[in-house]
């Protein structure tokens, strides 16, 4: 099973990062093979809709579940449509998050906040 | 005092902006519009248009305004995703063998419809707000509302300014602006020839028009401030002014009367001699202010 992670660098050993739909990369890891894939998110610069593009890419990289301190509606509304789990990190810990996802100590994400319409050019 | 109305360039528009609500944005631009007589005044505050609380139009159109979005016909549609990646402002995605598209983030440029090699992509309209015209005492009355839900006021206040203009008589427009300094703002500003900026004479006036006024500086807008409330005491929203040289067209003091008339709905330029006097003069000085630096402008 493979999750994703918004990362600040690409190095396992970085920090979650605080925006999913402005984050530099994504990890993409697979928790069977412990293989961690890095990709850029080309929603970083994008004038509007950040969300939606950045969560389009998650869902292109097929994964299960996604695991973030926060999320915008519409990235959600795509995850959830592609079957995508949003779980809450609780570390800034790339390492921790994944540790405890496995351990079965995350919750999903409840919190969903109003995007910003997407008119920010 | 010399005729307004000859002073008065043609279709002259002048916006009234503030940086947050309850300056007396909407007092100067109900009371100005008033005070000119054959005008016209637009209510660009398109999420809550409260002008037309003070004229009391007698509405004579009221029309839909609506946008176009695309729908797909999925069983055109083959999933090439050419859409999602040409779409600047992604408003599209496509999940599970579907094409999922965001009507609040779609900016009906109709690229995607031309691009899809499949012409799996149509138009349909989308109803976001409401245009209405009205007549109060010589005053065209105009007010958009957008629909509960609809993100962007874009649209509406696009289908406003389109309209103002369409009068056959040459009246001065007053365009009332939506409060702060957002996309909306500039929309509404964009072919104004005038900016004026309503202040308070306090530290949070002072942060609220420092915002509008970087903006009208960056759109290179010909501005002056007037100050309401004012009282004799020092004044932050003063000093930024004087500090940054710009113009002071005004300083309304504190009116108990004045405050009295405009919370009851009332127009002060239409109740008494005084405030028609008051706001007459105010006109007159942003007509002087305009015909003064198209002077300057033509002599460039
Ligand atoms: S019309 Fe333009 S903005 Fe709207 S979805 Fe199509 S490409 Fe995107
Ligand atoms: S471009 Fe046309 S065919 Fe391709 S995914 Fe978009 S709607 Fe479907």
């Amino acid at each position: 099973m493979k999750i994703a992670i918004p990362a600040d660098d690409k190095n396992i050993d970085s920090t979650v990062c605080q925006s999913f739909g402005r984050t530099p990369y994504f990890l993409i890891y697979d928790i069977d093979t412990e293989i961690a894939d890095f990709i850029d998110n080309s929603a970083a610069s994008s004038q509007g809709g950040a969300g939606i593009k950045a969560a389009q890419a998650i869902v292109d990289s097929k994964v299960s579940a996604i695991l973030t301190p926060r999320c915008g509606q519409n990235a959600a509304e795509v995850l959830t449509a592609a079957g995508i789990l949003i779980y809450k990190t609780e570390s800034s810990s790339i390492k921790e998050s994944i540790a405890a996802f496995k351990e079965k100590r995350l919750d999903q994400l409840q919190e969903i906040h109003a995007g910003s319409h997407g008119h920010g050019g | 005092m010399p005729d307004l109305t000859d002073m008065a360039a043609k279709n002259l528009k002048i916006a009234i902006l503030s940086g947050k609500g309850g300056t007396g944005k909407t007092l100067l631009s109900v009371n100005l519009a008033s005070a000119a007589i054959d005008s016209v005044y637009v209510d660009c505050d398109v999420e809550e248009p409260n002008g037309h609380l003070f004229f009391k139009p007698k509405w004579n159109i009221e029309t839909e305004i609506s946008v176009k979005i695309p729908q797909v016909d999925p069983h055109k549609c083959d999933g090439c995703k050419r859409c999602v990646e040409f779409c600047k402002f992604n408003a599209l995605a496509y999940i599970n063998g579907k094409l999922k598209i965001f009507d609040d983030v779609c900016h009906s440029c109709g690229g995607c419809q031309i691009i899809c090699p499949q012409r799996a992509i149509t138009e349909k309209d989308r109803a976001v707000g409401t245009l209405s015209i009205g007549d109060s005492e010589g005053v065209h009355v105009l007010s958009g509302m957008m629909k509960t839900g609809i993100a962007l006021g874009i649209p509406v206040i696009n289908e406003l300014l389109s309209q103002c203009g369409s009068f056959e008589d040459e009246r001065p427009i007053f365009i009332d602006c939506p409060p702060g300094s957002s996309c909306i703002v500039m929309e509404s500003i964009k072919d104004a020839d005038y900016c004026l900026l309503a202040a308070e004479p306090t530290m949070f006036g002072k942060h609220d028009l420092e915002m509008v006024w970087s903006l009208v500086e960056l759109f290179k807008k010909r501005h002056s401030v007037v100050i309401n409330k004012c009282v004799d005491q020092s004044d932050p929203t003063e000093e930024f002014c004087n500090e940054n040289g710009i113009k002071i067209l005004e300083k309304i003091p504190f009116d108990v009367e004045l405050g009295t008339l405009n919370s009851n709905g009332r127009i002060a330029a239409r109740e008494s001699k005084k405030y028609r006097d008051l706001f007459s003069s105010l006109l007159e000085k942003i007509y002087r202010e305009v015909s003064h630096e198209a002077a300057v402008d033509s002599e460039r």
